[in-house]
């Protein structure tokens, strides 16, 4: 089965997020970026299905050009080839942006199932893949955290609110996976090594018949960033035996107790 | 402004209490009309309960379809269509998996932009939604441009509910759209996750563990801690995803949002990922090994220790007084 995982690069969760002021875009000079750490869930489940099903993983991202280090990690985890989506001004795209440059690139070559994160780490709008799905054509499995092939039906067990839904799904479809539907592998050495030679290819959006998707033609826009009102920072106490006595008389302040 | 429909999804055919918190906001909008749209087994009789909230008009569809696929496609459709003849300005959806689900489709279909994560929406002119990004420390203002209806989706708890004092609302019966293609993946089981005591949501004291725990096994004490305090347990996603306890019990951004009187966060270290769903609280207890802990930057109340053995001593004390 082809198999096309979403993909993309984030600044390094571990370091404080900050935005440019006069933009509002992300700042990324001077900031790590990594392969937001969702996404190889999704890798992983796809590799998983592959190495039991036969087939290929292919990867498609959009970001700017330092993005194909992203993509070289799914390689060196064990993906086939991929796509970036790459242009300058395609910074501050919106979702519906981002999710009409995905379907594109996912439609170039046929495909069986489509899997992305729930959401990215870094904007976390968590719907991006739906409108992939929608573009595509395609049912959408939100949040799975189990996923088999039987047949040609994929069966997936997803998280709701309250408990858990079993759903059986045909092909093609979209899946979006949570962070406990498997352990990601490491990339090994040979797949770093093997991961420089595989097929790669770098788009615009004219390439994909999108010339006229960019930022200015983002149907929102950022108005004003400011500081969130600050929590009153509160008092702080070693444990000295006496830390047990101290919530207690502070749960009687507020009268829970 | 113009018309405002709210988007108002059913678990196990009662309304979701989103829809109630957003039909709330959406009455100081000042529209004309305020309506509702409810689809799934249960919706005719879940508009009586809208309309009590201020919707003049519910349009319902109560196509089983809507329970037995995925409520995403079909909903994302079928609202399509509705929105298609009627034309509204704004369509409010509450952030939860399945209203996301339609949310992000519907965008898709009609080419319209969707802001996600809303905290407060006001209309001075524009449309203009608030967030809040970088684990809820900076606040961002996002204008819609002119394309119709802007979508808009919102965290739990983002407005209080407060019924209208309205009388009923009319109920106009809408076809449901249900395509070949959402027919491919259908819903053939659904279990749920109980838990006693109260919920996780409406609870006054929430006791939530993380890794500080060290051992699965020590959640027994939290659940001990929250019986005395007529709480009940939370937990952060990395233990959910360790599969030490269920992902019902997960607060934070892909999880819970709660706001109780009193939050306790035993062992978590404060991620922003976590902090997002509980930093609303109206007072913070927190015990962690490590100073440095970010959570100690929003607890009112801090415990430098280890958190196995504090909650053990408080679990004592508190059983002292009760006997």
């Amino acid at each position: 089965m082809n198999i096309v995982v979403c993909v993309k690069q984030i600044p390094d969760p571990n370091t404080p997020g900050r935005l440019e002021p006069g933009t509002h875009l992300l700042q990324r000079d001077g900031v790590d970026a990594v392969l937001d750490p969702q996404d190889e869930f999704g890798i992983e489940a796809a590799l998983k299905l592959v190495e039991a099903h036969g087939g290929e993983v292919r990867v498609v991202s959009m970001g700017p050009e330092r993005a194909v280090d992203a993509i070289r990690k799914a390689f060196a985890m064990g993906a086939s080839r991929g796509v970036l989506v790459s242009d300058a001004r395609l910074r501050g795209s919106d979702a519906l942006t981002t999710a009409k440059l995905l379907a594109a690139a996912v439609r170039r070559d046929p495909f069986d199932l489509v899997i992305a994160g729930t959401e990215s780490t870094d904007g976390y709008s968590g719907v991006v893949p739906q409108m992939v799905a929608g573009l595509l054509g395609v049912p959408a499995v939100t949040f799975a955290r189990s996923v088999s092939l039987q047949a040609d039906t994929l069966l997936v067990k997803r998280q709701t609110e309250t408990g858990t839904e079993t759903v059986e799904a045909g092909l093609p479809c979209l899946l979006t996976v949570t962070t406990g539907i498997n352990e990601p592998r490491y990339p090994s050495l040979r797949g770093i090594m093997a991961a420089k030679s595989k097929p790669f290819e770098r788009l615009t959006p004219a390439d994909l018949g999108l010339d006229s998707l960019g930022g200015e033609a983002a149907g929102q826009a950022v108005v004003s960033v400011e500081p969130a009102p600050e929590r009153q920072a509160g008092e702080v106490f070693p444990d000295e035996g006496d830390g047990a006595r101290r919530i207690v008389e502070f749960l009687g302040r507020v009268k829970v107790i | 402004m113009g018309s405002v429909w709210v988007f108002a999804e059913l678990v196990q055919g009662r309304v979701a209490p989103g829809a109630l918190e957003l039909l709330t906001k959406a009455r100081a909008l000042d529209p004309d009309p305020l309506a509702a749209v409810c689809f799934g087994p249960g919706a005719q009789q879940a508009a009586e309960e809208l309309g009590g909230y201020g919707a003049s008009t519910v349009y319902v569809s109560s196509d089983p379809s809507f329970s037995e696929l995925l409520l995403g496609g079909p909903g994302a459709d079928t609202l399509a269509r509705l929105a298609e003849e009627k034309r509204p300005d704004l369509i409010l959806f509450a952030g939860t998996y399945a209203s996301r689900d339609v949310a992000g489709r519907l965008a898709a279909r009609l080419d319209v932009p969707v802001v996600a994560n809303g905290l407060d929406i006001e209309r001075d002119g524009a449309i203009v939604v608030t967030t809040a990004i970088f684990g809820a420390t900076q606040v961002v203002r996002t204008e819609f441009g002119a394309a119709r209806p802007a979508l808009a989706l919102f965290r739990p708890k983002s407005f209080a509910a407060e019924p209208s004092g309205g009388g009923p609302p009319q109920v106009v019966e809408i076809p449901a759209v249900v395509d070949d293609v959402h027919r491919a993946a259908r819903v053939v089981d659904r279990s749920a996750e109980v838990a006693a005591g109260p919920s996780l949501e409406e609870a006054p004291v929430v006791v939530s563990g993380g890794r500080g725990l060290q051992d699965p096994r020590n959640f027994d004490l939290l659940h001990q801690l929250a019986d005395l305090l007529h709480g009940a347990v939370g937990a952060s996603r990395a233990v959910v995803d360790a599969g030490w306890v269920p992902y019902a019990l997960q607060v934070g951004q892909t999880g819970k949002t709660v706001k109780p009187t009193v939050y306790i966060a035993c062992g978590i270290s404060g991620a922003m990922q976590h902090t997002v769903g509980m930093r609303g609280s109206r007072n913070i207890i927190a015990i962690n090994k490590d100073p440095e802990a970010p959570i100690f930057r929003l607890a009112d109340l801090g415990i430098v220790g280890d958190a196995v053995q504090v909650v053990t001593r408080l679990i004592e004390e508190l059983g002292n007084r009760q006997s």
